[in-house]
């Protein structure tokens, strides 16, 4: 047994500080931090700073230009990012496309995509969620029909989140209808310039808009663009929500809202006296501060099972489903902390360059927003109760 | 960073599990608990052959351990066994008072503990204090060469067969004052002493003491007199951190009862199992019995650093622990339907070891209230 960190990875963590202090923009942060409405361009130039710094991908071999970091490396500097308010990389191409077609790319595609996921030439978005096919991904039944050396694609996706700024979408198109769902599906790489292709706004129930809605009629797609074989898409698809998955506890977007909370329960008053220090209140926060202090020591004590060669298999789930609750809790008591001046809505307020004097307390705008927009968080990546179903078949052979 | 047992413990760990799945079956167990005494001499004498007591404390007193995760790896093997023999009253709290601030002649008894010869307990909680370390109203007056003790002691675990007691009394300041508190080591049979010991609803004994002008030498005093508060917390601590790796294993075994269960037991022409309202009930169990599991290895990593990295990781641990134990009890009984309220049947004696831990050493709330004042603290 031994909880610290080494030694090497002490030195790590600080070489992350110190690009982070260097390297992040002082009022980027504070527009994490703060809760305000991020621009293309504020993503692009976190991604383009770290790709300077090699620093991009983490879940890519060295030979692709990736990190080769071990699993302890990613986890202390995802935390450390967190913790400076750095924007999330946007996770489409690095995350999920650049493993795949590590995996089960040609020799061409990997040469053509990956460099250009790299430097940002690109922005990937994600074609998996259909109107109806949710939790049931394998109902998916966007069509693509073999036509000379096309497909044509007509079908529609949904959920896609940052679509809008989109060069690319990867998808899951039904190729064979007379089988299995799972075995008629295949990956197909789609420029969303390619006629036949609308992307539409969903605005989502705190006034956001982040998801959008794809919709594809007769889009011809070059067969070069299939990634692997025909019809083997579920299992490439499988493999990346393996990725998709990791980091999903948000152990480190937790401790980051736990801090928040903390400091507006000590400005907000109750009785004439900060609501810190109301007893049932204080009660609320130290549960969900303990539920996160014994999830964190789960966390590593996955993260360490990978360092020493175990493969994550149902703690991933289990860490999403307590993950996500635990973030959930926070958001609310956030918003619950704040009393009557939860209820302003002034989405305006948001935005970069907005100048009047804030409404309440200058923490208060993005809060109710954040707690509505943090019900995604058991819905999607597969649903806390999907997590559920895979555990009891996995773990307890139910 | 490593989270599995060093070599050492993980042999410690198997030799105890081969010893308790051999000779400590559950009808052989209640058997033992159901006994007048309360547990076996003979098995005592052998868990101490095999060194259970010695890994729990530390070279300097003759043991080979003493650490936390020396400690959680005893005590989730005694769980999942649900033993009743006086490991927690002898082991953890006495010998760990001891170990850490007795004299060298009380150092020198360890020896006898630790071979299974010396039982001890540790007589501290009164009828009024509930779950304060500090509200001890029991007396002790220094006369020319003696001090004298008068008070009352509850609920102390094994109680009535220690061979040694190790007392806290008040000998200066007020009712609930932290200053002031002293320890003593007494013995069980000295005049003035009367025990009235009784069965406990999980399976072991419990005595309630008073102490009627208990005369004792100036060198029954353990440490420092009227600063005794620091060694209570830190035994106390210990007995915390052993309780929650006990419900590790009790859970573990209750959970793998039920599972199996579900996986045999048929209704409607199918195994329970395959109702989908039973399958996620059981994987909120297990994600429970996980958080309480990685709750308790933090409290035992931080069992040597400082007092309120300490004790926040011991209360946290123990409000987990808490709430994750009773929600298995309950679980699993559930799940199993009427068998499961019977007495014939191993699995309600697990659950009510796993419910009356959290009256151990403080419940959930008081560690959820405790735990929100030294965060507020810090």
């Amino acid at each position: 047994m031994d909880m610290n960190f080494t030694p090497e990875e002490i030195a790590f963590r600080d070489e992350v500080r110190g690009f982070l202090k260097d390297k992040l923009p002082e009022a980027l942060a504070a527009k994490v931090k703060g809760g305000k409405r991020l621009l293309k361009a504020d993503y692009e130039l976190w991604h383009k700073r770290l790709n300077e710094r090699g620093w991009l991908a983490w879940h890519w071999p060295v030979e692709q230009g990736g990190t080769g970091w071990t699993p302890i490396e990613k986890h202390i500097f995802e935390e450390e990012c967190v913790a400076a308010g750095a924007p999330r990389v946007v996770p489409f191409g690095l995350n999920m496309l650049g493993p795949v077609l590590i995996k089960f790319g040609s020799d061409e595609q990997r040469a053509h995509y990956l460099p250009r996921i790299l430097n940002g030439d690109d922005w990937w978005c994600q074609g998996y969620s259909e109107p109806g096919s949710g939790s049931d991904l394998a109902s998916l039944k966007t069509k693509a029909v073999r036509d000379g050396d096309h497909y044509v694609v007509n079908g529609q996706k949904t959920w896609t989140t940052l679509g809008h700024f989109a060069d690319w979408i990867f998808c899951l198109v039904r190729t064979d209808s007379d089988c299995k769902p799972q075995q008629g599906i295949s990956f197909l790489l789609i420029d969303m310039k390619t006629p036949g292709i609308t992307v539409r706004p969903i605005v989502t129930l705190d006034g956001e808009h982040e998801v959008n809605e794809v919709f594809f009629e007769d889009v011809r797609v070059p067969i070069g663009n299939l990634v692997g074989e025909e019809n083997k898409g579920w299992t490439y698809a499988k493999y990346l929500l393996t990725y998709e998955r990791t980091g999903i506890a948000g152990v480190a977007f937790a401790k980051s809202g736990l801090a928040h909370l903390k400091q507006v329960a000590a400005k907000q008053m109750k009785g004439r006296k900060p609501l810190a220090q109301d007893p049932l209140f204080a009660s609320r926060v130290a549960q969900v501060e303990i539920d996160l202090m014994a999830m964190e020591t789960f966390n590593l004590r996955t993260v360490s099972a990978a360092q020493h060669g175990g493969v994550p298999g149902v703690e991933s789930s289990m860490l999403k489903i307590k993950g996500t609750e635990i973030r959930q809790e926070i958001t609310d008591l956030l918003r619950r902390a704040l009393g009557p001046y939860a209820a302003p809505f002034v989405p305006e307020g948001l935005d970069e360059g907005y100048n009047e004097p804030p409404i309440g307390p200058d923490y208060a705008n993005p809060v109710a927003s954040q707690y509505f927009n943090m019900r995604k968080v058991s819905i999607y990546g597969g649903s806390n109760e999907i997590q559920k179903n895979i555990v009891a078949k996995m773990m307890l052979g139910l | 960073m490593d989270f599995n047992l060093s070599d050492d413990r993980r042999m410690l760990k198997e030799s105890l599990s081969r010893f308790l799945q051999d000779r400590y079956g559950f009808e052989t167990r209640n058997e033992i608990a159901g006994s007048e005494q309360g547990f076996s001499r003979e098995l005592w004498t052998q868990m101490a052959e095999l060194g259970l007591i010695g890994a729990m404390l530390p070279e300097e007193v003759g043991g080979f351990g003493g650490e936390g995760f020396d400690v959680m790896t005893v005590m989730e093997e005694l769980g999942r066994a649900i033993v009743v023999e006086p490991v927690l009253p002898t082991a953890v709290l006495g010998a760990g008072v001891l170990a850490d601030a007795g004299s060298n002649s009380q150092k020198a008894l360890l020896e006898k503990v630790i071979s299974g010869e010396l039982l001890l307990a540790f007589a501290h909680g009164e009828p009024q204090s509930r779950y304060s370390l500090s509200d001890i109203t029991c007396q002790a007056e220094k006369t020319d060469d003696n001090w004298v003790l008068d008070g009352q002691k509850a609920v102390v675990l094994n109680g009535d067969t220690a061979d040694k007691i190790i007392v806290s009394a008040r000998t200066s300041g007020t009712d609930d004052e932290e200053d002031g508190l002293t320890l003593f080591l007494i013995d069980a049979d000295a005049r003035g002493v009367s025990r009235r010991g009784y069965a406990t609803v999980d399976g072991g004994r419990a005595a309630e003491i008073t102490l009627e002008d208990v005369a004792v030498g100036v060198d029954a005093v353990i440490g420092e007199p009227g600063k005794a508060f620091p060694v209570i917390e830190e035994a106390i601590g210990r007995g915390i951190l052993a309780v929650c790796a006990e419900a590790l294993g009790a859970m573990d075994v209750a959970k793998d009862m039920t599972l199996e269960f579900l996986q045999t037991r048929k209704q409607f022409g199918v195994p329970l199992g395959k109702f989908q309202v039973l399958q996620h009930r059981m994987v909120e169990m297990c994600l429970e019995i996980e958080q309480a599991r990685s709750a308790t290895i933090l409290a035992a990593g931080r069992m040597k650093e400082d007092r309120a990295t300490r004790e926040t990781a011991l209360s946290a641990a123990k409000n987990l622990v808490g709430r994750s134990a009773r929600l298995v009890a309950e679980e699993s009984i559930q799940m199993h339907g009427g068998i499961g309220m019977t007495w014939e049947y191993a699995l309600p004696h697990f659950a009510k070891r796993l419910t009356m831990i959290d009256h151990l050493f403080g419940d959930a709330d008081h560690h959820l209230e405790r735990f929100a004042a030294l965060s507020q603290a810090s």
